[in-house]
Parts: structure tokens; C-alpha cells; sequence
């Protein structure tokens, strides 16, 4: 379990550290973002949970450079601008978004490639993670033949292969059923405790990020602004069964489903 | 068992129609009805008799029209992928080209072709020309079609991952608009033998458009029939093989990747 998933080179977690501040957006008419500052550490992760259709997703994509913001300042390991972030950012999207003409170990290796690897170098690296993201003996796999949960596991590889030393995850798991969810939230943990990945998780599950964040913010409903810090003490139990039944997540969860409902107007 | 089950009814319809127009034929049924000479509505065994007779005259035809056809096609092909590409990349190409595509199409090839004789003779190059412009249509728009269909969630995930505009085109656009290129490709190759046929018409020494020309003056029906039975069953065994060259290339389900 002590493989390392990190591409990156090394000092990448040192400077890997997302800075936002004043942040609003809109779009036209529609106020998306009224006001977020948020700060995530080197090898923090770090949760969103908002309503639906609070701006979540937007507050990834301006963070992730894919569009410029209106208000406000946004650095991502040093990078400023919008082009900067978006080669400091890993970005997964809600949907896996994989290629159906390509191979499991194909689609994860799918950076390399672009980055001028050759086909055999980027299977060789992407192949290399498949055993313990539990898809060993399914590198030749399309994904039309690949579980909802394989894939989104395909979709995370992908994600890591990127190398960049800031991971954005967009409701990674909002498409799987209630069990896979759980297993892939447990498997996550497993992956991102030795790792110390910096980690911008998106999520509308209050227990997803209370059990995989270091933090915890709750977005109000649109236009978003944060409505509530929640800091965990022991974040990504091994068992996380017996960590999401006890008493004091049971509180957090209470005071996280409380500060959404008072986010709502 | 079940794949036969499937091409029994299309057969037995066939035979059926056959055996009714050798009947009809045979006893002079269609001819007077028309009130015309009865040597005028050959039978079906007539038309395969005149295939035999008359296989060295049609294989000699029939090889001119395929290569016209191939030809016109093939160029038709690479021209059309190239302008959709073209056209793909460019919103402002795309805006100016795309009334003339269609403008294009309103014109009929029987109206063009006498014209394509007139100016560039009775040789191989105006059939091969009419040919790729019939064909040009159907290949250009599915292209164009599938290349802008592509989800543009999938381009963002591009985008993130380091993907230039060239690397988003050949790695994702490309091969989504695949199934859409074959779309047009296969009306483009069922037309192309009515293209040919009337690039003949225009003017012509040899092809099986030809010989439909002269056998009818010649009022030897039965061989009028057996060049069009040839110009039929070349277009559905190049239509086959299109279809088969698709379910090889395109072996994956590409519902995810397009808008609806």
C-alpha cells in the first residue's frame, strides 16, 4: 500500500497550495458566487457541500482556470492567471467522461500521451496503479464493459496521471448507488491518507465530506458564500462504517445539515 | 437457424416479384396492357440469358463504371473530410460556406453533367468530377455534423488534462465523428453510381450508363435490364462493404460521447 500515486515531482506539494479570495461570478443576469474565500494547505483536502445548483461546480471550473472570474483573486500553486491554473489544476468532472475507443489503461494514461509520452511508456506508468486501484486484469477493458464504480476509479487514474500537484474533484461519485458509493468513498480515503494530496472535493453529501475532508465548508444556496468552517478532528477512518455512526460525526452532521438549511433563502 | 429466419422473408419477396413479372412476361400480360411489342418487356430469364450472352460487352462496361465510381468517391472523401475540418475549426469559414454547401446540393447532377462534358471533354475526368460532387454533400455534412456534436464537457476534460486544439481534434473530435463520416460515406456511395449513370448519359464511349443508353436505342431491352440489374448490384455489395468497413473501425458505443 506505500506505492506512491503522486506523478508529480516533489516540491509540487510543497508550493501546492490554493488561495482564493473574494471571489464572485455571474452569469449574465444570474448571480452564481456572492462572495468565497477559501484556503486550502499543502496536503489538506478540503470539502464543498452546497445545495444543488449553488455554484458549485462553477467555483471548481474558476478555480481550475477553465473560465476567468469577475471579482476576486485565485492562485494555485503560484499560478495567478487562468492559463497558470489550469496546468497546476487536476480537474475530474462529475461524469467519468472516458473514451469509449480507448482502453481502461489507454484512458488513464491519457495525460501522458498528450504530453508526448510514448504508448508504451504512458501503459507501462497508467498500468502501473491499476493492482491497487483494484482494476488489475482489466488494462485492455473498453469502459462500456467496466462497472460504474471501475470506472469512475479509470476516471480518478486519469485524473492523478496528470501530475499536477492540485487535485479538483467535482461530485466524483454523485452518479454510483448508495453501496458503491461507500466502497469508493473508503477507497479514496485509502489512497488519499498515505498520499497527502491536495484536494478541492465538490460534493452535495454532507457524509462524504465530513468522512473524507480535513475541512469542511458549507456553501448557502445561489449566490453562494460560505455559511460555515467545519474542521475535522480524524479525518478518513479506516473503518468508515463505524466512523460515520459515531456520536461525534453524528453532531458534525447535524451542524452541517443545519448551516445548509440556513444557507437556503 | 435464426440468421436465415432473417433474409427469408426479403428473399421470397424477391422471388415472388420475379417469378410474377416472368409470368406477366411470358404471357404477354405487361406488353398488352402498354398496347407495345411484346419483345419490348423481356422476362427475367430473358435479362439473365442477355447477362450471359452479353458478359464479356458487360464486364468490359462494368469495369469503367467502377472505376469512375471509385474514383469520384474516394476523391469525394478526402475533400469532404478536410472541408469539414476545415469548416469545424473555423466559425467564420463555417458561416461563409455552409449556404453554398447547401446550395450546392439544389442543383441537379443531370443539369451539370452536359455542362462538365463541355468543358472538360468525353474522358475519365468529368464523370470522375460529377461523381465526387454528388458525393460531397452527404460525406462534408455528417462530418461537420459529428464533429460539432462532440459533449463539450469532453472537451473541457481535454482542456484540463493539457490537450492543445490539435490534440482535441484528432484525440477526441476525429474519432466521435467517426460514426457520422461513415453515415455520409454510405449514401455518398449509393449515389455515386446514379452520378455515374448520368455522367454517362452526358456523353460517353463505354460504361454501363452507357450501354443503357445505347441498348435502348437499339430497343435490346433484355440487355437495357441486365446494365441496370449490374449497376444495382454494384451499389449494394460497395454499400456492403462500406457497412463492413464501419463495423470494423467503429467498435465502440458512441452515445457517450456526443451532445444527445
Amino acid at each position: 500500500m506505500q506505492t506512491r500515486l503522486r506523478e508529480s515531482s516533489p516540491d509540487a506539494v510543497a508550493g501546492a497550495t490554493v488561495a482564493v479570495s473574494g471571489l464572485a461570478h455571474s452569469f449574465g443576469e444570474l448571480e452564481v458566487i456572492d462572495e468565497i474565500d477559501l484556503e486550502v494547505a499543502p496536503g489538506e483536502v478540503v470539502a464543498i457541500v452546497g445545495p444543488s445548483g449553488c455554484g458549485k461546480t462553477t467555483l471548481l471550473e474558476l478555480i481550475a482556470g477553465l473560465r476567468p472570474p469577475e471579482e476576486g483573486t485565485i492562485s494555485v500553486a503560484g499560478g495567478t492567471e487562468p492559463t497558470g491554473r489550469l496546468d497546476r489544476c487536476a480537474y475530474m468532472p462529475q461524469r467519468d467522461l472516458l473514451l469509449p475507443w480507448l482502453s481502461a489503461v489507454d484512458n488513464a494514461g491519457l495525460a501522458l500521451r498528450l504530453a508526448g509520452t510514448s504508448r508504451g511508456d504512458a501503459r507501462g506508468r497508467a498500468g502501473a496503479h491499476f493492482e491497487r486501484l483494484g482494476l488489475a486484469g482489466f488494462e485492455g477493458t473498453r469502459p462500456d464493459q467496466l462497472s460504474g464504480g471501475m470506472r469512475q476509479r479509470v476516471a480518478f487514474l486519469r485524473t492523478l496521471m496528470a501530475g499536477r500537484p492540485v487535485l479538483l474533484l467535482d461530485e466524483p461519485f454523485a452518479s454510483l448507488d448508495a453501496i458503491t458509493r461507500a466502497e469508493m468513498q473508503t477507497w479514496l480515503a485509502g489512497v488519499l491518507g498515505p498520499d497527502r494530496h491536495t484536494v478541492l472535493l465538490v460534493t452535495h453529501d454532507v457524509e462524504e465530506a465530513l468522512y473524507l475532508a480535513d475541512r469542511v465548508l458549507v456553501l448557502s444556496s445561489r449566490p453562494a458564500r460560505v455559511a460555515d468552517r467545519i474542521d475535522i478532528e480524524s479525518p478518513r477512518a479506516a473503518d468508515r462504517a463505524a466512523a460515520v455512526t459515531s456520536p461525534e460525526f453524528a453532531g458534525l452532521k447535524e451542524r452541517a445539515l443545519r448551516s445548509l438549511m440556513e444557507g437556503r433563502r | 437457424m435464426k440468421r436465415a429466419g432473417m433474409y427469408l422473408a426479403p428473399v421470397a419477396v424477391i422471388l415472388i416479384l420475379l417469378g410474377a413479372w416472368e409470368l406477366a412476361a411470358r404471357w404477354d400480360l405487361i406488353s398488352n396492357a402498354l398496347n407495345i411489342e411484346d419483345f419490348l418487356v423481356p422476362a427475367p430469364s430473358d435479362i439473365a440469358t442477355s447477362l450471359w450472352r452479353d458478359r464479356s460487352l458487360l464486364a468490359d462496361d462494368s469495369w469503367v463504371t467502377l472505376r469512375e465510381v471509385l474514383l469520384g468517391f474516394l476523391c469525394a472523401l478526402a475533400a469532404g473530410l478536410v472541408f469539414a475540418v476545415v469548416l469545424h475549426l473555423s466559425d467564420t469559414l463555417r458561416r461563409a460556406f455552409y449556404p453554398l454547401l447547401v446550395a450546392s446540393q439544389t442543383i441537379p447532377p443531370v443539369a451539370i453533367a452536359p455542362i462538365l462534358i463541355v468543358w472538360f471533354g468525353f474522358g475519365l475526368g468529368p464523370k470522375v468530377l460529377l461523381i465526387a460532387l454528388v458525393c460531397f454533400f452527404p460525406v462534408t455534412v455528417n462530418t461537420l455534423d459529428g464533429l460539432r456534436s462532440v459533449d463539450p464537457q469532453l472537451v473541457t476534460m481535454m482542456r484540463t488534462l493539457g490537450a492543445n486544439r490539435r490534440q482535441i481534434l484528432t484525440r477526441v473530435e476525429l474519432p466521435s465523428a467517426l460514426p457520422f463520416f461513415f453515415s455520409g460515406t454510405k449514401i455518398a456511395i449509393a449515389v455515386a453510381v446514379i452520378g455515374a449513370v448520368f455522367a454517362e448519359w452526358a456523353g460517353a464511349g463505354s460504361g454501363l450508363g452507357h450501354q443503357i443508353l445505347i441498348a435502348s436505342s437499339s430497343l435490346l431491352t433484355a440487355r437495357m435490364f441486365a446494365a441496370i440489374t449490374l449497376l444495382s448490384m454494384m451499389a449494394i455489395v460497395l454499400f456492403a462493404l462500406v457497412a463492413l468497413i464501419e463495423r470494423r473501425v467503429v467498435t465502440w458505443d458512441n452515445r457517450g460521447v456526443t451532445r444527445t
